[in-house]
């Protein structure tokens, strides 16, 4: 009862910490503005914004019917927005979420394990790391064809080393302390210690790679769809900003090109933020630094 | 005139929760060419006094009282430039044996010369020739003037540290735990090195360490620190032979002896009272066998054939 | 362990790489789906016969081991196929377009390294500041905003809204500049995507070199050297900086790989016809053997960039150079 208390209070005072940061506090209204966004998308005087509209109605700029105005082929802009955030948000969780919970898997058995499967393990990984990130993502969206799952397959791929590396360095440290030879001692099998033990003291990392992960694939996506490389039957801000590259009337629709280009960096920057925010209260010593 | 004079010095450190006592109202001096001791447990602010006699504190550390007069002159309100300038060339410090004590990109030579060269004007000729000969003075080879840290083992580098140290000749060495972490054969070379050194130099210094042993060996006077204070300063022999203080007391008592009958070892029972809210009166008072109602009054210090002894209960 | 043997180790880990990169590269471009004849050779205009050849040259006809062996054949004698969306051998294509690339990419990166280094360790030094907080907060933003979005912000406000750059390219097309004149309007080109990528790299440097410094400033030597009553300036040149620039030498390495994608980024925003707007031309016109010899260049320009670096580093740092 007590020690479930106590796992409560850890992340109240976390949150707390978390919002007296600057940036946390800054990071988490913004995100929590493109949350409400993404959830209340049919209510905010949305239409189907894949719908192609009336020909009278192409490339028009913002009036009382279309807020943002409309785009070639006669699509409300304002609704691309809103339901653009749908996309991000949704790629940026379920690829972390694969990223996060892969890597630190492959993390844990690495360092837990040691020896030949650490050394195989790892060596997969360092060469994963050679490769250029973008350059590998664009080969395989290419490869593997236009689609909102491709992308977050794509992004997962590339980005578990990191965390598998980042998790195997805290899970060695963790293996030599005193709690985990204790516990060894009095019995507990591998994956006891593993998962019980040593899990639980990775949570933490988990969390800030996690946050870490959301603002990279969140720009991989809009990076992809920009080059061409994304779902075209869901129109995220990177395809949108890749419509109206194509369609060479850049300079005449402010528009078109405005709304997601806000939208990208608000979302990208608020979540970089929250990343440095999370990483900094993460910090040992940052609650006694703070006077607590 | 005595070298060091520090008189009434609180050194406290402002947190939040209010300030911390560390040295609170001490007061000792040094002669020439002696060398005084400082002991105590952790924490009990010794090297925070040490560090004090070259006005190295830390923040949220300040100086809110008394005076550390070197040579007459008080360094307390001392700005930044002229305390610098006193620092290496007239006191110097050999500190705790870390493992990155020493800046590992830069060869040995180069880290002497470069104090020499700072504050005194010669040619960068003889400063190397110099510090060359300080090598050799702590018993390194001249030919590992081009070496770097990582080559040294764990007493060189603490033999380098003391090269360096006193390359411009100081006439104040601090030295605070240089034996501390290194294991007992080469802790025994290191205090050859510095008798030596100390002889060759005419050196004053203050000696911090929680061994009382290798403090025996070396000093010539010892004072005894408690919670911020001190609570006896004496010549050595006779504050090992015949303790005063209750403290003094204990810590000589909790020491065991090689030689001489086998008997149980005392250990002091109680934690070391909190520095921002210490108690009233003596500190050792809590922990202490001989305390009693009056022990709630700050105890004078009473002076006994040269040596000094805050208790209520020692006067004669 | 000398310096010798840590070079060897470098130079075979590298080898190693390049090794893996090229197999990956094959197996790779064969999971997409479809014909891989058609695939290497979408013209539809390609005869039957000249099709026949194709598939005897790049062994498509033989099993793919067969296959394989054809490729790193090909690729020992730099053949990397043709670009049909080009009309030229890959080789040539690729060769053509580095120098624009590179000229871009080595203005932007030492720019941005000289400034992000020299604002991270004054942050450092000042560690706590408001003036360290202002460039670190700044620092973050900068290394937050994505590339590409950055090009277009600064293209619509800087090329369209405020016309005083070009809208793209390297030149004025047909303006027949020469000598300085020629110098002077490809800068004029370089500026906007210049900066885009200099944004970002500034932003990344600050952050690095500004937690160096601190990792530096907190350790024990820093402590003797004020003991020995050096001046700040010299304690700054001599012992902060000197060890603080250390893991600021490996990372550069590593980032290479980002210098990739903002080079990727800026180019097909500015359209500057180097490689990296190769990249997107080639996914635009499903051209793989193109985007093929693309990859592989990022990938082997990268693996030989860190090696260099490696071996610099190596050389700099003492503790390596006279072994441990």
């Amino acid at each position: 009862m007590s020690q479930h208390l106590s796992k409560t209070n850890k992340l109240k005072e976390f949150l707390h910490l978390l919002l007296s940061h600057p940036m946390g506090f800054f990071g988490v209204i913004i995100i929590t503005i493109f949350f409400i966004m993404a959830i209340f998308a049919p209510f905010l005087g949305t239409v189907d914004p894949a719908a192609s509209g009336e020909v009278d109605n192409l490339l028009m700029p913002p009036s009382s019917q279309f807020w943002f105005g409309t785009d070639d082929l006669a699509r409300d802009i304002w609704s691309q927005t809103i339901y653009g955030s749908r996309i991000s948000l949704t790629i940026g969780f379920v690829a972390a979420l694969i990223t996060v919970f892969s890597g630190t898997f492959i993390g844990l058995i690495a360092g837990y394990y040691g020896k030949f499967l650490d050394e195989v393990l790892m060596r997969i990984v360092d060469f994963f790391m050679m490769l250029p990130e973008l350059p590998l993502m664009i080969v395989l969206a290419a490869v593997l064809g236009p689609s909102m799952w491709n992308i977050i397959l794509v992004v997962s791929l590339v980005s578990w080393p990191t965390t598998a590396r980042v998790v195997r360095s805290q899970v060695l440290s963790l293996k030599e302390r005193p709690f985990v030879e204790s516990s060894r001692c009095i019995g507990a099998s591998n994956f006891q210690l593993m998962f019980a033990e040593i899990l639980p003291n990775v949570v933490p990392l988990m969390f800030a790679q996690a946050v870490l992960m959301i603002t990279e694939a969140i720009y991989a996506e809009a990076v992809l769809s920009f080059l061409g490389l994304g779902d075209p039957i869901s129109i995220s801000w990177g395809m949108m900003l890749h419509s109206v590259f194509e369609s060479g009337v850049i300079s005449e629709s402010y528009w078109w090109v405005i709304p997601p280009i806000v939208s990208i960096v608000t979302l990208i920057v608020s979540f970089s933020l929250l990343g440095t925010a999370v990483s900094d209260v993460l910090e040992p010593g940052y609650k006694e630094k703070k006077g607590y | 005139m005595a070298l060091i004079d520090v008189e009434n010095l609180k050194l406290y450190f402002m947190t939040r929760r209010g300030p911390a006592k560390a040295v609170d109202n001490i007061g000792f001096s040094i002669e020439k060419k002696k060398t005084l001791g400082l002991i105590g447990e952790s924490g009990c602010g010794k090297t925070t006094t040490a560090m004090s006699l070259m006005k190295f504190i830390k923040p949220p550390g300040k100086i809110v009282g008394g005076s550390i007069r070197f040579l007459g002159k008080d360094i307390v309100p001392m700005a930044d430039e002229e305390i610098r300038q006193l620092r290496g060339k007239e006191i110097s410090i050999v500190r705790q044996e870390a493992q990155n004590a020493l800046n590992p990109v830069l060869t040995i030579g180069k880290q002497i010369t470069e104090m020499i060269l700072e504050h005194e004007s010669v040619s960068r000729e003889t400063a190397l020739a110099r510090a060359k000969k300080q090598l050799n003075l702590v018993g390194i080879s001249d030919q590992r003037i081009n070496s770097y840290p990582h080559e040294f083992s764990g007493g060189m580098k603490q033999r380098a540290m003391a090269a360096i140290a006193t390359a411009c000749n100081p006439k104040f060495l601090i030295l605070d735990e240089p034996t501390t972490g290194l294991d007992v054969v080469v802790q025994r070379q290191i205090l050859v090195m510095l008798r030596n050194l100390k002889e060759e130099l005419s050196l004053t210094a203050v000696f911090i360490s929680h061994d009382l042993s290798v403090v025996a060996e070396t000093c010539d006077r010892v004072a005894v620190m408690y919670a911020g204070k001190i609570m006896e300063e004496s010549d050595t022999v006779s504050l090992y032979q015949n303790p005063l203080h209750p403290y003094s007391k204990a810590l000589i008592g909790a020491y065991p002896s090689l030689k001489g009958a086998r008997r149980q070892l005392k250990s002091i029972p109680g934690a070391p009272p909190s520095l921002i809210d210490p108690p009233p009166g003596c500190r050792f008072a809590p922990r202490c066998e001989w305390a009693q109602s009056v022990c709630d009054e700050e105890p004078a210090i009473n002076v006994i054939e040269g040596r000094r002894v805050a208790c209520h209960f020692v006067n004669e | 362990m000398g310096l010798k043997r840590f070079f060897l180790r470098k130079v075979v880990a590298a080898a190693l790489t390049i090794a893996v990169i090229v197999c990956a590269n094959f197996f790779i471009f064969r999971m997409a789906p479809g014909d891989p004849v058609r695939m290497m050779f979408r013209d539809p205009r390609v005869s039957e016969g000249s099709l026949e050849l194709m598939k005897q040259k790049f062994g498509l006809d033989k099993p793919l081991s067969g296959q394989f062996v054809a490729y790193v054949k090909n690729l020992a004698q730099g053949d990397l196929g043709i670009s049909f969306s080009q009309q030229k051998p890959v080789l040539e294509v690729l060769a053509e377009r580095i120098p624009n690339t590179l000229l871009l990419v080595v203005t932007a990166l030492i720019i941005a390294v000289v400034l992000g280094v020299i604002l991270g360790a004054l942050a450092g030094w000042l560690s706590g500041t408001k003036l360290d907080t202002f460039i670190l907060t700044a620092s973050v933003a900068m290394y937050s905003i994505p590339t590409f979005a950055l090009g277009i912000i600064l293209l619509l406000v800087f090329a369209y809204l405020i016309p005083i750059f070009p809208l793209g390219g390297i030149s004025t097309p047909a303006s027949g500049y020469e000598g300085f004149e020629l110098i002077r309007d490809v800068g004029w080109h370089m500026f906007l995507p210049a900066f885009s990528i200099v944004i970002w790299y500034i932003g990344e440097y600050v952050i690095l070199t500004r937690s160096s410094m601190i990792e530096v400033m907190g350790q024990e030597y820093i402590t003797t050297a004020q003991a020995k009553g050096l001046r700040k300036h010299t304690i700054l040149k001599n012992h902060a900086l000197r060890n603080a620039m250390l893991p600021v030498i490996t990372i550069t390495g590593v980032n290479l790989a980002f210098a990739a994608a903002g080079v990727i980024e800026a180019e097909t925003v500015f359209a500057w016809p180097g490689v990296g707007r190769l990249a997107y031309d080639a996914v635009s016109q499903r051209d793989y053997p193109l985007l093929q010899g693309v990859f592989m260049l990022f990938a082997f320009a990268i693996v030989l960039a860190n090696l260099v670096i490696d071996l610099i580093y190596g050389y700099i740092d003492p503790r390596i150079k006279v072994g441990e």
